[in-house]
């Protein structure tokens, strides 16, 4: 036969690459199954120990979440979630209003308006601030911010005669700002390469058609785009409600106090907003604070507050899940948008 | 932020009679300007002595054109003689190039629109532009048509002047019952079609197309084709072509451009394919040369 002398060769080296890819197939997969393990390992200490603290006589399900009390050291123990849920939601509402418009200005700019030079200068710049330690930010927010803060609240109520508070030492308002600020660049570079990725044909279709280049940026490259600016969004309020270092040295670890309810109509509680924003001017500890408390007292494992630190955090995981959910089926929703 | 708000970024004026943003006294820009009497009367663009460099390299050389009004010009010549920088010195669109410079004058209506005070906002206003590929917007197919209206704020009777639009791009029938769908699943002829409905919905002077066929099949360039000739009734259209059969087909005058970006020759269509006047427009237009 003709081929019979080409045959062994083909068949050699087929079986050695054969060995040798499924060397590195299963190398490869040893590496993802690790990563996944480790996933499912720390979800499922969480769970466990999460299940335990509830489980005890001591604490219910419903205190948990509606106690208007945290103190899971002080007699009597008390572990509502409620104060640390809204200290997060102070912290990250008032960060993500810091830095979602700051940080979609800042990629607008450099996408549509900075020129290459620009860029160049301004982009590593920002990734500069995404690297600096979070503790760093902590600490200039206690020793520069909150007292820049007080001085201009001075000078407002001297001026006009308002009644703005003076902020305590550790405050909502402080922590606010500096999360805001850390995490502007991740609005802006993740904003910015979806920006940057909207087809150059799609500009020159708006400008042929008398458009000024800032509704060229407004009108079709933001939309154009939403979908990663909308991902970048979710990405920097997962990372604002996670942050720790900068909120415990800038908001302190004391959570916020529920403020007083008033009803409407004698039906529909509500907080009044002038007491919402009070609450900025004083210690605003959050969920990922109060875990490090507890984490850094004295306490033994077992215990119902070494219990409490899984409750919150899988609380806090939850929360993230969601968030992470959400900008995935935004993404998806508008992924084919331009293509 | 409203429509309001956008449109009063520049002069929106629908009506306007100027492309000047300021200093109106000067340079007023109008069909019976001083200066028509020197060229032919309907001419509408006009070129004198045009030099356009892109760097250190100069993509057009002298180029001497009149384009007339309310016919179809079409441009040839081999690829890289400068007919596309040609086309996009009319509008302007030269000005999103950095390194490109323009020498010379170029007018509209006897306007120089290298003028300083020319705004090339309010220039592409009157002259409208549809590119090589389809570039709809990833929108709907309505506010695709409805976009060059808002930033112009010309929302009077918006619904029908899209529905217009899209009749006069032979459109109409095939979307009239999705227009609320994306314009990104219309086919590739369909795309192009909308983005000529795109362009005259804004009503501008002249429109121009940068071979605006070359990415479709024949069925949809015939459709295309037709619908330039009918344009032509209303609007001044110019049109670049790699197809000579195209350009023979319906254009009334012909420019062919060669390698180095000079002009070569610019006549009536039937004079250039019949009877060019040089040897080297014959051999490009017969195929031994280009
Ligand atoms: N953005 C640019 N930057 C630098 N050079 C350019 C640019 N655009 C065009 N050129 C150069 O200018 C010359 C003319 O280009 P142009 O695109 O006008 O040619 P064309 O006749 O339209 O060609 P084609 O038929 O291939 O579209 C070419 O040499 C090209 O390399
Ligand atoms: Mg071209």
């Amino acid at each position: 036969m003709s081929n019979e002398g080409r045959t062994p060769d083909l068949t050699r080296d087929r079986g050695l690459q054969t060995v040798r890819e499924s060397t590195y197939k299963y190398a490869l997969a040893g590496c993802a199954v690790l990563s996944v393990l480790t996933t499912v390992g720390i979800i499922g200490v969480l769970f466990v120990d999460a299940a335990e603290f509830f489980a005890s006589p001591a604490v219910t399900f419903g205190e948990f979440f509606t106690s208007t009390r945290f103190s899971p050291n002080l007699e009597p123990v008390s572990f509502g979630i409620f104060p640390l849920l809204l200290g997060t939601l102070l912290v990250t509402f008032g960060a993500a209003l810091v830095a979602l418009p700051i940080g979609l200005l800042t990629a607008i700019y450099l996408s549509e308006y900075a020129s290459q030079r620009t860029r160049s200068v301004l982009k590593p710049m920002l990734e500069v601030l995404a690297g600096v330690p979070t503790v760093v930010y902590g600490y200039f927010a206690l020793v520069y911010i909150t007292p820049a803060l007080n001085v201009v609240i001075g000078g407002v109520n001297g001026a006009l005669g308002t009644q703005f508070p003076t902020l305590g030492l550790f405050n909502g308002l402080s922590a606010s700002i500096v999360v805001g600020i850390m995490i502007i660049p991740m609005v802006s570079s993740i904003s910015e390469d979806a920006m940057s990725s909207v087809p150059d044909s799609l500009r020159q279709a708006g400008y042929g058609l008398g458009a000024t280049k800032f509704n060229v940026s407004l009108r079709i490259v933001v939309p154009a785009a939403i979908s990663g600016i909308a991902s970048s969004f979710i990405l920097a309020i997962s990372r604002a409600i996670g942050e720790t270092m900068a909120v415990v040295l800038a908001a302190g670890s004391r959570p916020p106090d529920i403020p007083p309810t008033q009803s409407a109509f004698g039906l529909l509680p509500y907080v009044a907003p002038g007491d919402l924003l009070a609450l900025y001017s004083d210690s605003a500890a959050t969920m990922t604070v109060a875990m490090i408390n507890i984490a850094v007292s004295d306490l033994s494992g077992g215990s119902l507050a070494y219990q409490s630190l899984f409750a919150i955090g899988l609380t806090l995981f939850v929360i993230t899940l969601a968030m992470n959910v959400i900008s995935d089926a935004i993404a998806n929703r508008y992924r084919e948008e331009y293509e | 932020m409203t429509t309001e708000d956008m449109a009063t970024e520049t002069e929106a004026d629908d009506d306007t009679d100027s492309l000047v943003t300021s200093d109106p006294g000067k340079g007023g820009l109008s069909e019976n300007d001083d200066r028509g009497t020197v060229m032919a009367a309907d001419t509408i663009v006009e070129s004198r002595d045009l030099d356009v460099f892109y760097g250190e390299t100069q993509a057009l050389q002298n180029i001497d054109l009149a384009i007339p009004e309310n016919q179809v010009t079409a441009m040839i010549g081999p690829s890289g003689c400068g007919k596309s920088t040609f086309l996009r010195c009319i509008n302007r669109m030269n000005d999103l190039i950095d390194i490109c410079r323009v020498d010379g004058e170029l007018t509209f209506n006897g306007k120089n629109v290298y003028d300083e005070d020319v705004d090339p906002v309010a220039l592409r206003r009157r002259i409208g532009m549809v590119f090589q590929h389809p570039n709809p917007f990833p929108k709907s197919i309505y506010d695709n048509v409805a976009y060059g209206l808002r930033t112009q704020d010309k929302t009077e009777n918006m619904d029908a002047v899209i529905e217009e639009s899209l009749k006069k791009a032979a459109l109409w029938d095939e979307v009239k019952d999705q227009l609320d769908k994306s314009a990104l699943n219309l086919s590739g002829g369909q795309q192009q079609r909308l983005c000529i409905a795109r362009a005259i919905a804004v009503d501008p002077e002249v429109i121009l197309m940068d071979e605006p066929a070359s990415a479709l099949d024949p069925i949809a360039t015939s459709k295309i084709e037709d619908l330039i000739e009918e344009l032509a009734e209303e609007y001044t259209v110019v049109i670049v072509t790699h197809n000579m059969q195209q350009a023979a087909r319906i254009s009334d005058k012909t420019a062919v451009f060669l390698t180095g970006g000079e002009l070569v020759e610019f006549d009536d269509t039937d004079k250039i394919f019949e009877n060019p006047e040089s040897q080297r427009v014959e051999d490009y237009i017969t195929g031994k040369f280009g």
